[in-house]
């Protein structure tokens, strides 16, 4: 698998909120085509509004995966998928065969990327999906979201020895962002309203700024927590680095469902729910934030944040924008 | 597809300025950075071109060194090069020093740099071939003259051989504006930098990118019809019968 686009994929997402139009757009003309490729095949799949009652009837779920979102859903070195959303969809599926009462339930893997979810989940490609796709109003137009299965918060990550411990010793220093994020417009922001007076230099992908602070260029770099634990855990001395600074912003990630299915929403809600409660959810964490995880066994080295905490003692599906 | 042209009055999402304001300050850049690594483009070419068409071999194989390294290596490598590897093969200190530098600043200096020895590069080959279209008799009667070598480069091989190249290194020049845009690649706010970034903040791409489309052809009609003023102001009599300055 290809490995710098894995820690990416995530921040796709990321970028997304501030891509809004554009996302849309895109989305628009994806649908179009999807429609249009619909409307000619007779086998179309139509409007599904009981995803349960098909499930049941045809004896397979169909369901969407990653394949470079690192540690969310992707490809291991065997091609398997796995990951920490990854583990939820599974645990999903066993809930399914019991609810249903169908032991042989038959599954279906159908990979999507960020490009084209959604149009691919409201035409029945596949029946739901856990990846790394944030919740927000904008989307809930057009798809519905489970309980959130992972939050991530806008951090920095910077040299053990900087001395940088939150965002007011940034004063003038040099803050890496990644273009078209969020970060990006938020870091700007941040320098208008504080008069941090410090210099920010935004560079193509996340993999430019955090080279950025490994060479010296710049001394913080501010993104997604969970990508920054990425990025340091490719990094050459990955113990060189660490995440610090109160979180900026939130973004829920969840599963994502078709709209006006209440069902299967209150079915998928509830798993999600079990999960997080029983502490399941926090040896998951574990094992994809805080072990060696395939394909090359590097380790993220993640602290749960706080706002996990709260999702995991109070499963909710609430979106942050 | 309803083009909204108003996209660039509105207010930029940082910074307390509008829109255009952003392409303005790209358009400073770029034009900055066109006109200064020009400038060192023209000096690194004419003295490796001359290098390329001295007696000794030595030089000469330095000058053919020089030009083959720097157009055979591609443009965006070339910046990474300069920007992510140079730094780290300086003495520890100096790295630092240098990456350290104010990073509008530093992606400046760097582009400069890369384009003004890349451009030279191929303004060598060009300054070459005109000095050696130049017949052999030029260079013989001025050391005949009792001329130094480099007296005769100066006051006959060089001014016959500039005027010769006019046409191609018009074209070098145009080259070298649209070479600018890879600067954005190392984080220079220049015209191709803004157009993404008004791209991301705005999603008006049709806009950004035709707006920024017009002003590279400004630039460019601007450059060419200062390089045609300078080929006519310095062509002589025999190639322009009837319109003879001297």
């Amino acid at each position: 698998m290809s490995h710098p686009v894995g820690h990416r994929a995530p921040g796709t997402c990321a970028a997304q909120p501030c891509m809004e139009g554009k996302t849309v757009k895109r989305l628009i003309a994806l649908f179009l085509i999807c429609c249009a490729a619909l409307s000619l095949s007779p086998a179309g799949a139509g409007e599904i509004t009981d995803t349960l009652a098909r499930i049941k009837q045809d004896g397979q779920v169909i369901v969407g995966h990653r394949e470079s979102s690192v540690p969310f859903s992707y490809y291991d070195a065997n091609q398997n998928v796995v990951g920490y959303s990854q583990e939820y969809s599974s645990l999903i599926v066993e809930a399914l065969k019991k609810e249903l009462n169908l032991p042989d339930l038959k599954v279906k893997y159908v990979p999507i990327t960020s490009q084209n979810r959604i149009p691919l989940l409201q035409n029945g490609t596949y029946d739901f999906e856990c990846g790394s796709t944030t919740n927000n109003l904008e989307r809930q137009k057009q798809v519905a979201f489970s309980n959130t299965l992972f939050i991530i918060g806008t951090r920095i990550l910077v040299h053990k020895d900087s001395g940088i411990k939150d965002f007011p010793d940034l004063r003038g220093k040099v803050l890496a962002v990644t273009s078209g994020t969020t970060s990006e417009r938020l870091a700007f922001k941040m320098k208008d309203e504080t008069k941090l007076d410090m210099e920010i230099i935004s560079l193509t992908d996340h993999g430019d700024s955090f080279r950025a602070v490994e060479s010296g260029r710049a001394d913080a770099f501010f993104i997604d927590d969970a990508l920054l634990a990425g990025e340091r855990a490719r990094a050459r001395t990955p113990a060189d680095f660490e995440i610090v600074g109160t979180p900026q912003s939130y973004e829920a990630y969840g599963a994502m469902l078709r709209k006006d299915d209440p069902k299967f929403k209150a079915f998928v809600d509830k798993v999600i729910a079990d999960i997080q409660k029983s502490g399941k959810a926090l040896g998951l964490f574990k094992k994809w934030f805080q072990n060696p995880i395939p394909p090359r066994g590097m380790n993220m080295n993640f602290d749960l944040p706080e706002a996990m905490k709260d999702l995991f003692a109070n499963p909710n599906d609430k979106a942050f924008q | 597809m309803g083009l909204n042209w108003g996209i660039f009055f509105e207010d930029a999402p940082f910074g307390g300025v509008k829109y255009y304001q952003w392409l303005l300050d790209g358009f400073a850049n770029t034009a900055l950075l066109f006109v200064s690594s020009w400038t060192m483009a023209f000096i690194v070419g004419s003295l490796v071109g001359i290098l390329r068409t001295l007696p000794n071999r030595c030089l000469r194989a330095l000058g053919t060194a020089y030009v083959e390294i720097f157009r055979n290596i591609p443009l965006l490598v070339q910046f990474f090069i300069w920007y992510a590897v140079i730094p780290e093969l300086l003495p520890r200190s100096a790295g630092i020093w240098v990456k350290r530098i104010d990073p509008p600043v530093q992606s400046f200096l760097f582009s400069l740099v890369c384009l003004g020895f890349f451009t030279g590069g191929r303004i060598a080959e060009q300054v070459r071939s005109g000095i050696e279209a130049l017949s052999k008799g030029q260079r013989k009667a001025g050391l005949a003259l009792g001329m130094t070598m480099a007296q005769t480069y100066r006051h006959i091989l060089m001014p016959n051989a500039y005027r010769i190249i006019m046409p191609p290194l018009t074209s070098e020049s145009l080259n070298l504006i649209k070479n600018t845009a890879v600067a954005s690649t190392i984080g220079l706010i220049d015209l191709t930098f803004q157009a993404y970034r008004l791209l991301d903040f705005s999603a008006n791409s049709y806009e950004s990118f035709i707006a920024i489309t017009l002003a590279y052809v400004f630039l460019c009609l601007i450059t060419l019809s200062i390089m045609r003023w300078i080929e006519r102001r310095i062509r002589v009599a025999p190639t322009a019968p009837g319109r003879s300055r001297a």
